[in-house]
């Protein structure tokens, strides 16, 4: 609209405008574009046979789609079982993680307890591996290796400071009110929690739960250290698929899309307040 | 001030209806967690480091012989040199295009919501998927990178397979993969500014740079100032994607603190040695935090001023 108005008024003007707004457009492609092509190029990987994937220059669109990649994921690796395992491994620390981490969040905000703020801070900034040289010695010494349950454990070092840190947050921005008036009229501190408080907070627990989810999901670093062959999770199943498989990089990239899609799915599904920054500044533990 | 009588009021219902202790009571569960699994490996870390400690055989005290063992190691010395470079470029980087970037999506244009999720996927991706196809993609000879440059006459590159290039290509992975986090912090600096002083300088007649130079950047600042910190501490402690590109090499070109901590704790099982590393790598972290805290402080005082 503003771009006829002008050329109406004045043509100079209305280039000036024009070439202004395809600078811009410019500008937006080529901050999406490295983005983007990582994953289609990761896509084409995954849909080209052998001799496409070792040409060169290379083959960008498939010769014919090459299905048999993610065929070949499932059969040459037990990968069904692999998938289970991550299933197990995210959503029973994400569980536990709500679980103690939701009433937590509660019980900090309204208390006001920024002490265990620093905590969960100073735990952000040890490196995930630092945690797993006393853990491994524990654990082989209850006799736990060769389980999920010590993966399971560790994983709570990334879900539960995710959960308790969004979840201060968003407690903090409901209004104290409502709780306020359920306590005077004689309820419990945990029946104005789990009447009031919760419910008002669904939205924020979502978007905890997903979260960590997503970084559990992602670590490789625990299960790299804790894994024997049976209870791998999928990132150590894709790194052993990739030093141990001589190169072939159809399978090899369709198992890495398969890891990777159902964590790009629920971003999509939480978008919004990624960008927000509800979540920002908390994201990425271990 | 009408809230003025609210935390009054408050700390009355409290003192009724549940104390402080009581919501304390509600965050028992997590801190057990967290002492468990967070506190007690940083104390037994401590304990270990002063012990020759090997998974089989005896433990003995040694003091700081560790510690002493450790600053002699030219390997790890190397190590802590790779970390820093790395750091450098990985959080230089991430911070100018994640800055950029923000400016262009705080403005509105068409299909932003869409653009903005795609451009922010990066972060959310699984880091090994990731590491793979970079992989792939640095390969020498089939490589799509050395074919890209080449459509531009640049020669081919060895990446990742040369001792003097390993790092920088390390972290461009490492660019790839964390520049949205610095956009999405300073995107949500820039929708908090206010609007006045931009419409006042409007009037005023100053120009788009004028008002990014004088108004803009002061204000985002310390936003920018908390990605710089955060990114600093994900890029000493990076893992994943140099590990699976890398494993430290080509020999131990690309071995940071992380992977020689690995390599001495899982591949060498020397525990005792490995936690002293632990000490040293926290005790790095920590001293740069706080540097880049206080000048995150000193920024704001120089706005105030």
């Amino acid at each position: 609209m503003r771009l006829a108005a002008a050329f109406a008024t004045s043509p100079a003007a209305g280039l000036g405008l024009l070439a202004r707004k395809l600078g811009f457009a410019l500008a937006v492609l080529v901050i999406v574009a490295p983005a983007v092509s990582v994953f289609l190029w990761m896509l084409s990987l995954s849909l080209k046979n052998e001799l496409d994937n070792t040409s060169y220059p290379p083959v960008f669109w498939p010769t014919a789609p090459a299905w048999h990649n993610y065929v070949a994921v499932f059969e040459n690796n037990p990968f069904l079982l692999y998938t289970w395992n991550s299933v197990l491994v995210s959503g029973s620390a994400t569980l536990l993680a709500l679980l103690i981490g939701v009433p937590a969040g509660w019980g900090l905000a309204r208390s006001r307890a920024h002490g265990m703020a620093v905590v969960i801070l100073i735990a952000r900034m040890t490196p995930g591996l630092s945690y797993l040289i006393p853990l491994f010695i524990l654990f082989r010494w209850l006799g736990l290796t060769g389980t999920l349950v010590p993966i399971v454990i560790t994983h709570l070092v990334i879900t539960v400071p995710i959960v308790v840190y969004i979840m201060m947050g968003y407690f903090e921005g409901l209004p104290i009110e409502l709780e306020e008036a359920a306590l005077i009229d004689g309820a419990t501190l945990g029946q104005a929690f789990r009447r009031v408080a919760m419910p008002l907070a669904r939205p924020g627990i979502t978007v905890a739960a997903i979260l960590s989810f997503i970084f559990s999901w992602n670590n490789f670093v625990f299960g790299v250290v804790l894994a024997g062959r049976e209870t791998r999770t999928l990132p150590v199943a894709v790194y052993n698929a990739l030093s141990f498989e001589q190169v072939s990089w159809g399978p090899l990239a369709a198992a890495a899309l398969i890891v990777t899609a159902p964590v790009l799915l629920l971003t999509v599904v939480i978008q919004r307040e990624i960008v927000t920054g509800l979540a920002a500044g908390a994201v990425k533990g271990g | 001030m009408a809230g003025a009588a609210a935390p009054a009021a408050r700390r009355g219902v409290q003192a009724g209806g549940g104390s402080r202790f009581g919501y304390l009571l509600l965050a028992l569960p997590a801190l057990v967690v967290v002492l468990a699994v967070i506190v007690f490996p940083w104390l037994f870390t401590l304990y270990m480091s002063v012990h020759d400690w090997r998974i089989v055989g005896e433990k003995e005290f040694v003091g700081f012989a560790n510690f002493v063992a450790l600053a002699r190691d030219g390997r790890f010395l190397e190590a802590i040199w790779h970390t820093f470079y790395f750091t450098v470029l990985a959080v230089v980087l991430p911070v100018v295009f994640g800055v950029l970037a923000a400016l262009v999506f705080h403005r509105e244009f068409p299909f932003r919501g869409v653009l903005r999720t795609l451009f922010v996927m990066p972060m959310m991706a699984t880091p090994v998927a990731i590491a793979l196809v970079w992989t792939m993609m640095f390969h020498p000879q089939l490589g799509v990178l050395n074919y890209l440059l080449s459509l531009v006459g640049i020669p081919p590159q060895l990446w990742v397979f040369e001792a003097s290039t390993v790092i920088p290509s390390l972290a461009l992975v490492e660019v790839w993969h964390w520049t949205p986090l610095v956009m999405l912090i300073v995107l949500g600096g820039l929708a908090s500014l206010p609007s006045e002083p931009y419409e006042s300088a409007r009037i005023d007649g100053a120009s788009e740079w004028q008002m990014f130079r004088h108004i803009t950047w002061p204000l985002v600042l310390p936003f920018v100032m908390v990605a710089v910190v955060i990114r600093t501490i994900d890029a000493l402690k990076a893992f994943d994607t140099i590990f699976v590109i890398t494993q430290g090499g080509p020999g131990t070109a690309s071995e940071t603190i992380n992977i020689y901590l690995y390599l001495q704790a899982f591949s060498f099982y020397n525990m005792g040695h490995a936690s002293a590393v632990v000490v040293v790598f926290f005790v790095i972290i920590v001293i740069l935090s706080l540097v880049l805290l206080w000048l995150r402080q000193r920024t704001q005082w120089a706005q105030v001023a």
